[in-house]
């Protein structure tokens, strides 16, 4: 039996508009398993990407909000200007610490704090980028077990962020950026309906 | 047990002992932040374990000191946020400029850039001089920092470019001037603002306030925390008086929700109703 997952975050910056825009594509409207994602952005993007992606995507594309209970079926953005920080009761926290790796929304803040809450039920990806933000990040959920999966530089419209990432953890997959979604899409668990 | 949940039993030992021993109580702080937090001061004072940190705050107060910075950290900045201060002079200010005297309540104020960004929209609109702004926080070094009113001139360019979209009638440069590596905030604006120490979580209600302005503050707390806080503004404001959250906080969903309407949606404005 495989492994069961109860949520994935991801990790992006320049690019990520494109990536993200292919991945959610892949992912049916019923997805088990939250979406939660970073990118880093300019502070004053106004939900721009929330409502692009929103278009792109089965899900219900939100940027998240402060002690929202996390559920499936939704992909939630880090809102711009905020560290985003998942809580032990499985919902939302923001912060305006200080930028980390340069950045607020910090990928290494979302994914050492969702890999605290998740432990091995996490699945950790990082996108295109030009930053190293993320690395810490995904290695601390590859640390508690969870799965680290990094696009494949060379596919990557920036490789920077993913070869930091590979360079960080032992990762267990490097993927083409149209494999990505199909292989995420293998951890949706559909509700059985007995007759 | 997971390392996570022993860790939670560190947290909850140190965060007892620590309202125990100095009544500080972050108890129904958002656990994210604070680990993160805790976490940093371990690695900085070369702990291995949260329990480790319990003997050093209940025995030594300077380290008790330092860990109270790190806890109630927080960065801010000139016109944090451009669109708040332009909705604050057409939707507020209006209603304010028909009032003998104004008092206003900056919680959380921090290293105090935000206090100043609201005394220089009060100033533009010719009514500072009847207004009192008490300016609090739990951290007096923040509060030593705002107090003194010097900032670091390198970030004066953002500050200018935040002020110059915030609606803004005057020019930014007239509110400091330059030494060195810093910008001095002048003594006539600061004039008007009273700094004092003030813990949301246990102390009492600041009477009679025409405005709170708390913004980001409420995200550090849990559900129950910011409701306990969100009850002390709305005790504190007088009739009509005004509440502005951070862009990201709201009183939907609260226990005050009803004793309040919303001035401007988008950028958590609300009256008492």
């Amino acid at each position: 039996m495989t492994q069961h997952y109860d949520a994935i975050v991801v990790g992006t910056s320049a690019g990520g508009f494109h990536a993200l825009s292919a991945i959610v594509a892949e992912f049916p409207e019923t997805f088990s398993l939250p979406v939660i994602v970073v990118q880093h952005t300019k502070e004053d993007n106004d939900e721009f990407l929330a409502r692009h992606l929103n278009r792109q995507s089965a899900l219900w594309v939100k940027e998240a909000d402060d002690k929202e209970a996390i559920q499936s079926g939704r992909l939630y953005l880090a809102p711009p200007g905020y560290h985003l920080l998942i809580e032990a009761d499985r919902s939302f926290s923001l912060s305006v610490d200080p930028r980390v790796n340069y950045s607020r929304p910090s990928i290494d803040v979302l994914f050492s704090s969702a890999a605290d809450v998740y432990q091995d039920n996490l699945i950790g990806v990082i996108l295109t980028g030009a930053n190293s933000d993320g690395s810490q990040g995904l290695r601390n959920i590859k640390g508690r077990g969870g799965l680290a999966i990094v696009q494949e530089p060379d596919s990557a419209e920036v490789a920077y962020m993913p070869r930091e990432a590979i360079a960080a953890t032992p990762v267990d997959h490097v993927l083409a950026l149209q494999e990505i979604g199909p292989f995420l899409r293998q951890f949706h668990e559909p509700i059985l309906v007995k007759v | 047990m997971t390392h996570t949940e022993l860790e939670k039993i560190e947290t909850d030992l140190l965060l007892e002992g620590i309202f125990q021993r100095y009544g500080y109580d972050f108890r129904h702080y958002a656990r994210a932040s604070l680990n993160r937090r805790i976490t940093h001061r371990l690695q900085q004072s070369h702990l291995e374990h949260i329990s480790d940190l319990l003997p050093r705050v209940l025995y030594d107060e300077d380290f008790f000191n330092c860990f109270l910075t790190d806890m109630s950290i927080t960065v801010t900045e000139f016109f944090r946020d451009p669109p708040f201060y332009q909705s604050f002079r057409k939707l507020v200010i209006p209603i304010l400029k028909t009032y003998p005297y104004i008092k206003i309540w900056h919680p959380g104020c921090a290293t105090g850039e935000e206090v100043y960004s609201m005394a220089m929209v009060l100033h533009e609109e010719g009514f500072l001089g009847r207004t009192q702004i008490y300016a609090t926080d739990l951290n007096n070094h923040s509060l030593e920092i705002a107090k003194e009113g010097i900032y670091p001139i390198e970030g004066m360019k953002q500050s200018i470019a935040s002020y110059n979209r915030s609606g803004a009638k005057a020019s930014f440069g007239e509110y400091y001037h330059a030494q060195y590596e810093y910008a001095r905030i002048h003594d006539w604006l600061k004039g008007h603002i009273m700094f004092a120490n003030h813990n949301l979580v246990t102390d009492g209600i600041f009477g009679d306030m025409n405005v709170i302005i708390c913004r980001n503050v409420l995200i550090y707390f849990d559900r129950t925390l910011q409701s306990q806080v969100l009850r002390l503004f709305s005790n504190s404001l007088c009739h009509r008086g005004f509440l502005c959250l951070g862009t990201r906080e709201t009183v939907e969903c609260t226990d005050v929700q009803c004793q309040f309407e919303a001035v401007a949606n988008k950028e958590k404005i609300y009256r008492k109703m």
